[in-house]
């Protein structure tokens, strides 16, 4: 069945994705629900695609209020009873609507609340009074309840204003009307926004962004979700807030082990929100994950924002040795091992990218997902279309942009696993292994975003005049 | 850590091959309630390696694992029950894991396992 999904003006990219992933995660609850085409999407009439009204169609109401619930970025979605270019439109439109889907809901016993909204612009209370009396054409029986009401209304009204206020430009004024099936709760957003949280680290994970990360990945109950690089863990505080279990590692023992103190570290931060804590955080180098052989198909899912080099660079084990190449490997001393301090070296995004991308390979369940950033230098991403990284395994089902700044953006990636891993593909990737380690220095300045971001502005490929006024995806 | 890591770790130093299991030292250990999935409990027992945490739990005080265990005790829920204690519930605070090959300590402190390599052993 077809309805009217209207979203929040925030992070467009990652909006249908957002609605696709959870309408599988919900089908797949379900017995007798094909998972192929489950989703689909119609715009309506002269609308952008930054537009926030979608039409979606879904396999049941069940499913599309379970979607709108958990949702960070659905407003609301709804039955759409009739929409139109002005009020004469509109009515007629209502009139046309079978009655047996309304009367259901116009009932004598029930209860109901008609709630005015607008996008890209403003009415005041007395017009919305107006309008609500406007629609006396529908036959109400039921009494009104604004608090708790058993069936809500909506009007929505989008006028076609220009492409230079920085909204999409919609061509044509519409208004809808329809029934609630199910509404965002975006309430735990402040509950959980980094203000409030204990532990924080340089590069937290904003929790608007680990909560559609979780979404992503089908965090629930009874999966477990792993995060290769955990730091002060609030990606899995997202995904144990929706019942997964977490763990996590981290090559920075500091983080994971004594944050700032007993009452401030990686397990407060669950504790704060009354959250079950991680059942494993440990220190651990990607690059060299302490695994035991043949151990695989652990994990529901990997979710991680990887270190890229921008605002924290990723650290990898056997640092000296390798860093000043032609000097003979270091020895520690028996009289020092305990309590050594290995020093580490460099990790190179592309190294990183690829290990990720092996772990995940070998370490999820069939079916399982990997969700995380993966940086594109927008001078890159702009001029040429954006080459994601590929494995056998997976298949890439979204990639959801985030513009950072001028220079660069990031791409949250959803792939899912496909393939089982082979011994041929161990193989490929120790081969590959040690390549990296053989052209370190090479792969460091490949994979060095850093440099393309703080570069100086001379000789940038990038017109800032050339911009368009509307930049949606910066919002 | 909980023995569920435990069961998934194995030592990593380059040329090690039989890094697994580590045979686990506990100094001081804690219980933590964790709420029991049955779902989960049945999915990853096809993936632990029994006798490790058989092995892990006795080390721990926890003596009421069978010595052997097949898919078939799984509907049994006094069995499900057991095998939860012990992956998840008992929790290692400090320790040390040590490789059956080379002996070399990883520390667990503050129950965090330091599997991190020193430069010769990468």
């Amino acid at each position: 069945m077809w309805y009217l999904c209207v979203f929040y003006h925030r992070l467009l990219d990652y909006r249908r994705p957002e609605v696709e992933s959870l309408a599988e995660l919900f089908a797949t609850e379900e017995i007798n629900c094909e998972t192929s085409s489950l989703v689909e999407w119609r715009l309506p009439e002269k609308h952008h695609i930054d537009s926030p009204f979608h039409f979606v169609s879904l396999p049941s109401q069940d499913i599309a209020r379970k979607i709108a619930n958990r949702s960070l970025l659905v407003k609301g979605i709804y039955e759409l009873w009739g929409q139109g270019t002005d009020y004469e439109e509109l009515e007629k439109a209502i009139k046309e609507y079978p009655e047996d889907r309304k009367l259901l809901y116009l009932t004598e016993d029930s209860t109901f609340k008609i709630v005015v909204d607008s996008f890209g612009k403003v009415i005041s209370s007395e017009e919305q009074n107006e309008r609500i009396q406007g629609l006396t054409y529908i036959p109400f029986k039921g009494r009104v309840n604004l608090k708790k009401p058993d069936h809500k209304f909506w009007l929505m009204e989008t006028d076609d204003y220009g492409s230079n206020n920085g909204l999409p430009p919609v061509v044509q004024k519409t208004i809808f009307f329809g029934r609630e099936v199910g509404a965002a709760n975006r309430s735990l957003l402040p509950t959980y926004q980094l203000k409030s949280r204990k532990y924080l680290g340089p590069t937290a994970m904003d929790a608007e962004m680990a909560f559609l990360m979780a979404n992503q990945g089908h965090a629930g109950p009874g999966k477990l979700v792993y995060d290769p690089f955990v730091g002060t863990g609030s990606i899995l505080v997202a995904a144990a807030h929706f019942g997964a279990m977490t763990m996590g590692a981290d090559i920075d023992i500091r983080v994971v082990r004594d944050g700032r103190g007993p009452n401030c570290n990686v397990w407060t931060n669950f504790e704060q929100y009354n959250l079950s804590e991680p059942v494993g955080l440990l220190r651990a180098d990607n690059n060299l994950p302490p695994w035991r052989p043949g151990l695989k198909e652990m994990f529901d899912a990997i979710i991680c924002d990887p270190p890229y080099g921008v605002r924290a660079g990723g650290r990898k084990s056997g640092g000296r040795k390798l860093l000043k190449g032609a000097v003979g490997p270091y020895t520690v001393p028996d009289t020092k091992r305990e309590g050594h301090i290995p020093s580490t070296a460099p990790y190179s995004l592309a190294e990183c990218v690829h290990d990720l991308l092996d772990l995940s390979a070998k370490m999820l369940v069939m079916g399982g997902r990997l969700v995380y950033f993966y940086p594109v230098s927008r001078e890159d991403g702009v001029m040429n279309s954006v080459k994601y990284p590929e494995h056998p395994c997976f298949k890439l089902i979204s990639s959801c942009e985030q513009i950072l700044s001028s220079r660069y953006s990031r791409h949250l990636l959803t792939m899912v696993k496909v393939g089982v891993y082979t011994k041929e593909m161990e193989e490929v990737a120790r081969e590959r292994h040690r390549g990296f380690k053989e052209n370190h220095a090479k792969w460091l300045e490949e994979g060095n975003l850093h440099s393309a971001v703080f570069e100086s502005n001379e000789g940038s490929k990038l017109d800032r005049d050339s911009k368009p006024k509307y930049r949606g995806k910066y919002v | 850590m909980r023995l569920l890591t435990h069961n998934m770790l194995s030592c990593n130093i380059k040329g090690v091959t039989n890094g697994f299991p580590l045979k686990l030292e506990a100094d001081k250990w804690v219980t933590k309630e964790v709420d029991l999935n049955a779902d989960f409990l049945r999915g990853v027992f096809p993936k632990i390696e029994w006798s490790a945490l058989v092995a892990a739990a006795r080390v721990l005080g926890f003596a009421e694992l069978p010595e052997q265990a097949d898919a078939s005790m799984l509907s049994s829920n006094d069995f499900l029950r057991r095998f939860h204690h012990a992956l998840l519930e008992l929790h290692v605070e400090e320790g040390a894991l040590v490789c059956p090959e080379t002996g070399r300590k990883f520390p667990i402190n503050k129950g965090i396992p330091n599997m991190l390599l020193h430069e010769d052993e990468v």
